[in-house]
């Protein structure tokens, strides 16, 4: 083989398919509940059925007296075992309220779903039986269901060991935004509800525990995003030795934010298994998941835009209240605030105020969900930004494009601080008008107007943008955030010239396996199928910062790419030690490193491999060695952008909503697969349509779930989406070398807005200036019924 | 989703089914397709001591037509093979269509007519068409069998006139010939929920004219309904009556209010999709 016969890129940019998927698909999968440990025994919680009480007597000896239990534990009798309390990474201010969260409560229980016993049996059904007979006292407490009545005086406690409902409020104040507002010829303002929402990965979370046994070593598996983190924070809250413990993630089947935290059950696993000496299970049901995994969302956004006589945008102000639910969790306080960059979005102000109110209340605990913090911003501003442009009397195209950041003023620092180091809003902008057919919709919607069609066009418009790659770790530093945004990777070169690639990332659906393959196979210049992909152990992946934040190809992607240059670097040294020429002289192409000027005279790296494996004849100055570690902290976030657009039939006698068209244009840089990313781009879409149309999480006075299972929770599945028409620009990141941005949540982000632009516009002329979230036949109907009855709906 | 422990005996005929009801009395339930009965016991919203399996008693499977002139389909036909049958298609095809919007195609093929009448939801497609047919259910006992109407058979929320020891054994609907058209306006959330309110519009058709018509409402109180002040307000009228005639739809009912909408939603949305379902019958 000869340099001339391999271009330098034939894996980067091309589909692939998933090297991940035939095994997924067949399944011969490993998802935590598939693992079966010999006399591995049963975890079942019994949970509390009130939102807020205080806990007077927990009595499991009934429970014991049942077939095939082994143990039962109240929270008093394992409060011993905890170092501390489950943990929050964020404290977003310095005098934030977190209250003591042990995994199993002891005194009050603090919302539906919160643990306080546990029961061990021989098997999951008998563990379930049981926990009928462990008898609880509780002696009701008021529920705090309502953020806002929290905060008012004399509010009850959503946690009586507190002294008030509020957990923190965080304020940035850029410009001057008194002056901004003071001055406005025209001010926009609007209250929105973000409302609650469920993940439903399609996995539910699943824990398995084996105490040691030959070693000092207990090993944790969990369908988890984040096995480095866990292992931390568990050797942590149980007072275990973070050496002694071992992390591993499995197959895992969708997280989106859910499995991006320190569970209870994870705590109280690790705490049986080597309490009883016996390997345990637990896998929750999706009714228990509903209360007992994080949930998302969760905001009232009160947010205003002042503007220009010119309509050119002077400042903008926003107040959030977010719910954090009854506990703060990995990272709840921190969610709300990533919203703080992202409220300016894609357009230029001079003054830019955030204040968020951070409020407990009895409900499950809210934490990241795909896009945490951004989808709320992108939301409430898109919106606005709709609104905005019918006061003033202008298509709302023409107010964006006045105010929004143009390709040539890239790098562009914003009000609110950081850099957006490449972005091409005017191109992406073009493209989805053209696929979308804008001016004939705009055309046939005057047309239904006029002839009173029941079933009214609405086009809604959604130019986003967003902050991912979670990496810069001292930017995550001055917000307070625990830990850095670095991300790691080894390469190891086999003596057979084939290729092991570790990555601290940790996939759970994304597709890592085959992307690093890809750019591996590119940069070392080997087949595509000589490199594997390993991760998700903490025995194998030492060292990681997992995956959330859609950072795994921006920070760990790169990580490959700069441990790949340094084993090529390696290698060329070598190369030039056996062709006996100057390492200057050595050039590398396809994986053939060649002396300059005389093409005969090279060697593959994988020769290179198997001499260094050898180590009969290497340089003197180098180890015989070529495999490389890189930890890498891009010094900046990055920004994928786009325009997507929806047209909406809303039927005005029902109130029913249907997409009828829906364009993506993309731009996250380059792109390593773009099979991938076209996934990416369709979940996230599903996502971002599902909280615009049907999901909300509704809790009823008392504090009960009434959504409670799939019943009541509406997932949309394949059946109630349309065909998405995606399509992509490309303006490279500068902020690391592959060019890349993230994808995993721009579909989410962008598209709730796009939707619920599309109702309003539907229903804009006859009075509809407002839809709530999600815009169900009866919010329809209702909103239209309000606008008809003469008030402003 | 784990079920309280219980007993299970598989029935080789109906006589056996019915003679381990009569044994085990209210601490037993039927198991046909268990497609509602399961998630209740998996809600632990149910928990019978003892299941009786009916799946193997294949005298309850499929369809023929009765020497009355009417089509018997055995009480454990899967609701697709009601969907594929051809008799079903020929002279009952209204059924056939409204089955085809049951649940989804893993419901469908699990799922059973007679389960899904038993079950008595209002909230069920199947309740509905069978009241707006004026079909049938045959039961059997201890003491024999016995033929239920459907006006007879649902008496509230998820509560049948069959006694605790009797099995439906089939389900009976009459020929409809070609002057019949219908349509079932379905309207849930998402393409799998349940109806928030349904309307299964019947219309003979008669020189332009509505000989008979029949209205049956899903979801609008505690038992399927017959929109009745519709029915007797269009019944001989002309065709395009059927706009003012939709306008009684909600009259008689007692809609739940819950998350997906209100009383007075469900009543708006009853007149709306009666409309569009007679007007699509008649057209």
């Amino acid at each position: 083989m000869t340099a001339l016969d391999t271009p330098p890129s034939t894996n980067v940019g091309v589909t692939k398919l998933r090297k991940e998927d035939a095994h997924l698909v067949t399944g011969r999968t490993t998802w935590t509940d598939n693992i079966t440990l010999t006399g591995m025994l049963h975890v079942a919680l019994v949970r509390s059925p009130m939102a807020h009480a205080k806990v007077t007597n927990v009595d499991v000896s009934a429970a014991l007296e049942q077939p095939g239990v082994v143990a039962a534990f109240s929270g008093a009798d394992l409060a011993d075992n905890w170092a501390g309390g489950l943990p929050c990474a964020w404290p977003v201010t310095p005098d934030m309220k977190s209250p003591t969260h042990l995994p199993l409560a002891t005194d009050e229980v603090r919302y539906v779903g919160d643990a306080v016993a546990v029961v061990v049996a021989r098997t999951r059904y008998q563990a379930a039986d049981a926990t009928e007979h462990v008898v609880v006292d509780y002696e009701p407490l008021p529920a705090v269901v309502d953020m806002e009545a929290a905060l008012a005086d004399g509010s009850p406690l959503a946690d009586t060991s507190l002294d008030s409902n509020k957990s923190f409020t965080w304020q940035k104040i850029d410009g001057e935004i008194d002056d901004a507002f003071d001055g406005a010829a025209h001010v926009t303002t609007r209250r929105f509800i973000n409302q609650r929402l469920i993940p439903t990965a399609i996995e539910p979370r699943s824990v398995v525990c084996a105490p040691p046994r030959e070693t000092r070593e207990t090993t944790l598996w969990s369908a988890t995003q984040v096995p480095h983190i866990l292992r931390l924070m568990l050797a942590l809250t149980c007072g275990v030795p973070e050496h002694e413990l071992r992390v591993v993630a499995p197959d895992v089947g969708g997280g989106f934010g859910s499995k991006l935290n320190v569970y209870a059950e994870e705590a109280i696993c690790l705490v049986l298994a080597r309490k009883l000496g016996k390997p345990v299970k637990w896998t929750e049901t999706r009714s228990e998941g509903y209360q007992a995994t994080i949930h998302g969302r969760d905001q009232i956004q009160d947010v205003s835009l002042a503007f220009n006589e010119d309509h050119t945008i002077r400042g903008m102000k926003v107040e959030l209240h977010a719910d954090m639910g009854a506990y703060l969790q990995l990272v709840t306080p921190g969610v709300p605030i990533l919203g703080a960059f992202m409220y300016n979005a894609i357009y230029k102000m001079d003054a830019l105020s955030f204040t968020c109110h951070g409020v407990f209340t009895n409900k499950t605990p809210t934490d990241a969900y795909r896009g945490a913090g951004r989808p709320e911003a992108t939301y409430a501003i898109e919106r606005l930004i709709d609104e905005a442009a019918n006061e003033l009397g202008v298509e709302p195209f023409e107010l964006r494009e006045k105010n929004w950041i143009k390709h040539e003023e890239f790098p562009y620092m914003t009000v609110a601080g950081i850099e957006y180091d490449s972005g091409n809003y005017e191109a992406a902008t073009a493209k989805a008008k053209e696929i979308f057919g804008y001016d004939e919709l705009r055309a046939e919607q005057a047309q239904r107007r006029d002839s009173g069609d029941p079933v009214q066009l609405g086009i809604g418009i959604s130019t986003f943008t967003e902050m991912c790659g979670l990496a810069p770790s001292r930017v995550l530093g001055s917000l307070s955030y625990g830990a850095g945004g670095w991300e790691h990777a080894s390469v190891r070169m086999l003596p057979s010239g084939k290729v092991e690639v570790i990555t601290g990332t940790s996939p759970h659906g994304q597709g890592h396996v085959t992307s690093w393959s890809q750019i591996a196979a590119d940069a070392l210049g080997v087949p595509y199928e000589d490199v594997e992909v390993r991760h998700g152990d903490t025995n194998v992946a030492h060292k990681g910062m997992d995956t959330y934040g859609s950072r795994s190809l921006v920070v760990g992607g790169y990580a490959v790419q700069v441990a790949c240059d340094k084993v090529v670097a390696k290698a060329k040294k070598v190369a030039a030690h056996l062709l006996e020429a100057a390492e200057d002289d050595i050039e590398f192409s396809g994986g053939t490193f060649s002396v300059s000027g005389s093409p005969d005279a090279n060697t593959s790296i994988q020769d290179i491999s198997l001499a260094v494996f050898a180590a009969h004849d290497y340089p003197e100055d180098m180890e015989p060695s070529l495999d490389s570690d890189a930890t890498v902290d891009p010094e900046n976030f990055s920004y994928p952008h786009g325009t997507h657009l929806c047209a909406t039939e809303v039927d005005t006698e029902t109130g029913r909503v249907t997409i009828r068209s829906y364009v993506a244009v993309d731009d996250v840089g380059k792109v390593i697969n773009p099979q991938i990313v076209e996934g990416q781009v369709h979940g996230g879409l599903a996502q971002g349509i599902a909280q615009a149309l049907y999901e909300e999480a509704v809790y009823d006075a008392e504090g009960n779930l009434t959504t409670g299972s799939l019943l009541d929770y509406y997932v949309p599945s394949a059946a109630d989406l349309p065909h998405f028409t995606t399509d992509r620009t490309e303006t490279p990141a500068t902020s690391n070398p592959l060019g890349v941005k993230g994808v995993g949540e721009a579909g989410t982000i962008a598209s709730t807005p796009a939707v619920i632009n599309a109702v309003v516009d539907a229903l804009r002329h006859l009075g509809v200036n407002d839809m709530p979230m999600p815009a169900s036949p009866r919010n329809v109907w209702e909103a239209l019924q309000a606008a008809s009855n003469g008030g402003a709906a | 989703m784990i079920p309280a422990t219980f007993d299970y005996i598989r029935a080789g005929s109906v006589e056996e089914a019915v003679s381990a009801l009569t044994e085990h009395g209210d601490e037993a339930k039927l198991l046909a397709g268990g497609h509602s009965l399961l998630p209740l016991m998996k809600l632990r919203l149910a928990a019978p001591e003892v299941l009786i399996d009916l799946g193997r008693v294949d005298a309850l499977r499929g369809v023929c037509e009765l020497d009355d002139g009417r089509l018997s389909i055995g009480a454990m036909t899967p609701h697709q093979d009601v969907i594929d049958n051809d008799l079903v298609a020929q002279h009952c095809g209204v059924l056939a269509d409204v089955t085809r919007q049951v649940g989804d195609a893993q419901v469908r093929h699990r799922g059973t007519i007679g389960g899904a009448l038993a079950h008595g939801d209002a909230a069920s497609d199947l309740p509905a068409a069978l009241l707006a047919l004026d079909g049938t259910v045959v039961v059997q006992g201890p003491s024999g069998q016995r033929e239920i109407g459907a006006a007879d058979l649902f008496v509230d929320y998820l509560m049948t006139s069959i006694n605790d020891d009797e099995v439906i054994t089939e389900v009976r609907v009459p020929k409809l010939d070609g002057s019949w058209g219908w349509n079932y306006q379905k309207f849930g959330r998402v393409a799998q929920a349940w109806a928030i309110v349904g309307s299964l519009g019947l219309v003979k058709r008669s020189n332009g004219n509505v000989e008979e018509v029949r209205v049956g409402l899903t979801h609008m109180g505690t038992v399927p309904l017959r929109a009745t002040a519709v029915e007797q307000a269009l019944a001989g009228a002309a065709i395009d009556g059927i706009a003012d005639a939709a306008e009684h739809a909600a009259e008689g009912t007692s809609a739940p209010t819950d998350l997906n909408a209100t009383t007075e939603f469900r009543e708006h949305l009853a007149r709306v999709l009666t409309k569009r379902a007679l007007t699509a019958a008649a057209g």
